[in-house]
């Protein structure tokens, strides 16, 4: 189990983002889907993406607090495209 | 043995333009992301090659080795990783996954 902001705190320590939302998707707290933007993922293709993030949650995840992650990443420049 | 493994999907990921490792089958997935990931390739009606992981449990570790990436499914367009469920999902909302399906079958 990990809290929202613990996901927020850990990835803002690892990548420069300007957004994370964190939502629990079973109210268990240990199934997440989590919305990142991060100026860290300007120019990277989703796999790279993905794997920054992966990385930065590497510890919740090997240590279970987290078992599933399902992500929505994006550039400054992407966000912003899709709320346009 | 460990290599034989890796070269063995090494030569199916470049024999194959589309090569997806899965649980289950194309016809019979045995996981939700499986079962979508197959549902996405199949609207494109582009041919595409499967490998079960759950059936040999050395393919299922190597996989993740190949790609360094810690989940199944794995899709691979022309010989290189383009990602899980998620990022085929993804891809294929924001319409990059045509253009990269187009360009492996126009080789």
């Amino acid at each position: 189990m990990i809290t929202p902001q613990e996901i927020k705190d850990t990835l803002g320590k690892a990548l420069p983002v300007s957004l994370v939302e964190a939502q629990d998707l079973t109210g268990g707290g240990d199934h997440w889907q989590v919305i990142i933007v991060s100026a860290a993922f300007e120019g990277k293709g989703l796999v790279d993406q993905h794997r920054m993030v992966n990385e930065a949650l590497k510890e919740p995840i090997e240590d279970r607090r987290i078992h599933a992650l399902a992500l929505k990443t994006y550039s400054p420049a992407q966000w912003e495209k899709l709320g346009s | 043995m460990a290599d034989d493994v890796i070269a063995q999907i090494e030569d199916k990921v470049k024999n194959n333009k589309v090569m997806l490792y899965m649980k289950g089958t194309a016809d019979f997935p045995q996981c939700g992301f499986s079962a979508h990931t197959v549902e996405i390739l199949k609207s494109y009606g582009v041919p595409f090659a499967t490998e079960d992981v759950l059936a040999d449990p050395a393919v299922r570790d190597g996989i993740k080795r190949y790609s360094s990436w810690p989940t199944i499914p794995q899709v691979y367009i022309d010989g290189k990783f383009v990602g899980g469920c998620d990022i085929l999902h993804e891809l294929h909302e924001r319409g990059e996954l045509e253009p990269l399906l187009k360009a492996a079958f126009a080789k």
